[in-house]
């Protein structure tokens, strides 16, 4: 019944409690639409690069560039990361600048922000954003507000970075998105990529912005491969923060979202296309705080209608942010009630059913966009 | 560290409070003049010095490992005589290790077919859970990391349960609403396993001083003590320190028992801490600590059979903690989600098993006993692979937990969205029933 022909071979991503064999979210196709809405890059020189790789390229030419820079964190050297995004550095810049430390997020995190205090620039890997609430006095009653209590004398040029929201089968103490978390704090920049080109341009920004800067990946995303262009392949290439993306032009509605949600929100917009010939607009916000609320109210003032789409808990999140600031700057434009699409408000289930249930799918997005059009 | 001021008021309220009071405390402590030794409120006992000398730990033996038998299942010191333990007792301790064993390799090789999403083995750590389980009494209350089946199956957790929880169904404890593995009981009383690392130490800290209160407010309850567990890697988190401090100064009745297995994840002990092992920071909190070899059932009961002995010593009103620092390897992967290979050499991992193992060992003492042989464990194994493989099968067919779950137990009453939430569900599914397969649900839409 059990018979040992039927092995598979162990999977060598791990994490302490994480990345179980579960087919459990389909990995969202990056639609041929964004490759041609893409405007800096030339069909020839555009690469297949995986958000994984688009990290560590990005550590790699940060960890080159600046010998201020380190990384630190559990794993991160010798077994090249939970999640092989810190694969090969210690090798190529050995184990000062890539340092394994033992399982205390409050030690490690205190760590690298006193280093960032004392001028060296620290990266700050956490296994999942999940154990960094181990740390996060750290990172908000020391790192993000310190420059500020020392009356500008004391920067803290530190970047967290490390996976955030779901994951798929790691249940209710695995599954959180902290999206909403770090972008109230005053003192914290917050951003949160999507594709390869993200990935890479807002980590290398993090690392050289002066300030406290949290970077919230997504470890679904890691495997998945999205065409990078040219530019962003050099070594120089580096995202503004604070700046969204508008990943697909639209007239009839503004789509607001964030991380693996923009992949999904892509697919649903080519869905209303096709099936109701609805024009979406979708925005890659990149950055929580600093929040790019121009581009949000410009795109509401052409389409007059706005949802918001992101996979935290519904209450007291980025939607609700989103929704208040477009009600705030945008009322006038509005032709429909703004429309929030979120997890849902439970602990993340185990069960595979109710874990997709409780966050937003591509059908849920069609269907709430269609009911906010009345279409 | 959170600041401790509760505001400005607060702090001057306190301030006024200590400068106008003239009263001695009984506890004070002054210097007196000519004294040799230190008087300081600090460090009552310190002697004075005119040697400057560090302490070095260097210098300090490190803390000895108890234990009874060795690697051969002999008893070493001939002199105090056997464990006071009956055979039959320690026969069931066998079978216990062995069933925890037998259930590792099926459950990790299911996990690889992809009929569970995720299991934990905790292959050569058998010796400390079963035999520590085996001193506690059904009173006592226990939390576990998450490699301590042997704790719950020498509890009497049984395999139906162990399945049900793995395979989330309708008889599982946690509504199928945890990772596998996350084990909870009620009686005797086992606090489901929480994924975050360390979290549960201090919390037996305040379960063990629960535990105490209680106990003086009525005698007549058994006295009763916290057995939690963690390995050495937990150790480093903030969450252990704390919960020894606090477990020493309010003198709460908890055993901390450590399984220092060698490796937290990829993680080798050395690159883990550098002083002598978990043991040594016991007692630079003042906590009554030993060390023992994990690989013997016979230290590991002992041990714990004594802790709480010394756990419980002062009545009601007394208690203290106590530290257990047990040594073992960890022959398995940390998780189906590792492959432990990666970092550390396979012929390592095959020495240990070979070398030395807890099930062996006893195994070995059984032998000499004369109450085991070849044909016993054959039969032995053979009857628990059958159970086991019985129970799986049944469990893995039953029906998953009722619909009513998915909504249960967020709060503790549930709110009037979340009622609303089901009573929609359940028109929708009677007004459809063609439309959706309840069968493996039970009680279907009446659940609702």
């Amino acid at each position: 019944m059990v018979a040992p022909q039927l092995f598979r071979s162990a999977r060598l991503l791990s994490s302490r409690l994480s990345t179980p064999i579960r087919p459990s979210f389909q990995q969202s196709a990056c639609v041929p639409s964004v490759l041609s809405s893409r405007k800096y890059a030339t069909e020839s020189g555009v690469k297949e690069v995986t958000v994984r790789d688009a990290l560590n390229q990005a550590l790699a030419e940060e960890l080159e560039a600046n010998q201020k820079t380190f990384i630190l964190g559990e794993e991160v050297a010798q077994y090249n990361g939970a999640y092989k995004v810190t694969k090969g550095l210690l090798d190529r810049f050995g184990p000062k600048r890539v340092i394994d430390t033992p399982i205390t997020e409050a030690g490690f995190c205190g760590i690298a922000v006193g280093a960032a205090l004392a001028g060296l620039h620290p990266i700050c890997e956490f296994m999942t954003f999940n154990f960094a609430m181990q740390a996060i006095d750290h990172i908000i009653n020391s790192a993000a507000k310190t420059h500020y209590m020392s009356g500008g004398i004391q920067p803290c040029n530190i970047t967290f970075r490390g996976p955030n929201g779901f994951a798929a089968g790691v249940a209710a103490q695995h599954s959180q998105d902290y999206s909403a978390w770090y972008g109230s704090i005053p003192g914290l920049k917050v951003v949160a990529p999507w594709s390869a080109e993200d990935a890479k341009g807002l980590l290398k920004a993090a690392i050289r912005d002066p300030n406290p800067v949290v970077v919230l990946e997504n470890e679904l995303l890691y495997g998945q491969a999205f065409p990078m262009s040219e530019a962003a392949q050099k070594d120089d290439f580096v995202l503004p923060i604070g700046k969204a993306k508008i990943e697909r032009a639209g007239k009839d509605l503004t789509i607001v979202t964030l991380s693996r949600c923009v992949g999904q929100s892509l697919n649903a917009a080519a869905e209303l296309k096709q099936k109701y010939g609805v024009d979406a607009e979708v925005i890659n916000l990149r950055s929580v705080k600093p929040l790019d609320v121009e581009t949000i109210i410009k795109s509401l003032k052409k389409t007059g209608r706005i949802m918001c789409v992101e996979s935290g808990f519904p209450m007291f999140g980025v939607s609700s942010e989103i929704l208040a600031l477009s009600m705030e700057y945008g009322f006038d434009y509005l032709t429909a009630p703004a429309v929030r699409v979120t997890g849902a408000e439970v602990p993340t289930p185990y069960a595979l059913g109710l874990e997709q249930m409780s966050f937003p799918q591509e059908d849920t997005i069609v269907k709430q966009a269609a009911k906010l059009l009345r279409l | 560290m959170p600041p401790k001021l509760l505001g400005r008021g607060a702090v001057q309220i306190r301030w006024r409070k200590v400068a106008t009071s003239p009263r001695r405390w009984g506890s004070s402590i002054s210097q007196r003049p000519g004294s040799d030794s230190v008087r300081f409120p600090g460090a009552v006992n310190s002697k004075f010095t005119t040697q400057m000398s560090f302490v070095k730990p260097a210098d300090i033996p490190a803390i000895p490992t108890y234990r009874v038998m060795d690697s051969d299942g002999v008893l070493v010191d001939t002199d105090r005589g056997p464990p006071d333990v009956t055979d039959a007792e320690v026969l069931t301790w066998y079978k216990n290790m062995l069933t925890v064993s037998i259930m590792d390799v099926i459950m990790f090789e299911a996990q690889r077919q992809g009929r569970l999403s995720f299991y934990m083995v905790s292959a050569g750590e058998e010796g400390v859970t079963v035999g520590s389980a085996a001193a506690l009494s059904p009173d006592d209350v226990v939390f576990a990391q998450y490699r301590e089946a042997g704790v719950f199956q020498q509890r009497g957790f049984t395999l139906q349960e162990f399945m049900s929880q793995l395979f989330s169904n309708k008889n599982d404890n946690g509504r199928g609403r945890n990772m596998p593995v996350h084990y909870g009981r009620k009686y005797p009383k086992m606090h489901t396993i929480s994924s975050t690392l360390a979290t549960q130490i201090p919390q037996a800290a305040g379960a063990a001083y629960a535990l105490k209160l209680k106990a003086l407010q009525n005698p007549n309850h058994p006295a009763s003590v916290v057995a939690c567990y963690f390995g050495e890697g937990a150790a480093s988190e903030g969450d252990f320190h704390a919960a020894l401090n606090m477990a020493a100064t309010r003198s709460c009745p908890v055993i901390f028992v450590c399984r220092n297995n060698g490796y937290a994840i990829s993680t080798p002990t050395l690159e883990q801490y550098r002083g002598d092992g978990i043991a040594s920071r016991g007692i630079g909190y003042g906590i009554d600590t030993i060390r023992v070899d994990g690989n013997d059932i016979f230290a590991v009961y002992e041990a714990m059979q004594a802790a709480r002995k010394l756990a419980l010593e002062g009545g009601p009103g007394g208690g203290r903690p106590i530290l257990i620092e047990a040594m073992s390897y960890r022959v398995s992967h940390h998780s189906t989600s590792d492959d432990s290979f990666a970092y550390r050499a396979r012929v390592e991992v095959e020495d240990w098993k070979r070398r030395d193992n807890p099930i062996i060992r006893l195994r070995k003492w059984l032998e000499r006993q004369g109450i085991w042989d070849e044909d016993r464990e054959r039969e032995t194994r053979e009857d628990l692979r059958r159970t086991i493989l019985k129970e799986f099968g049944a469990a893995e067919r039953e029906k998953k937990p009722a619909l009513r779950e998915a909504f249960t137990d967020v709060y503790e009453e549930m709110t009037d969205e979340t009622r609303e939430q089901m009573q929609e569900l359940k028109r929708i599914l009677q007004t459809y029933p063609e439309e959706y397969d309840l069968r493996q649900y039970e009680g279907g839409a009446d659940s609702l």
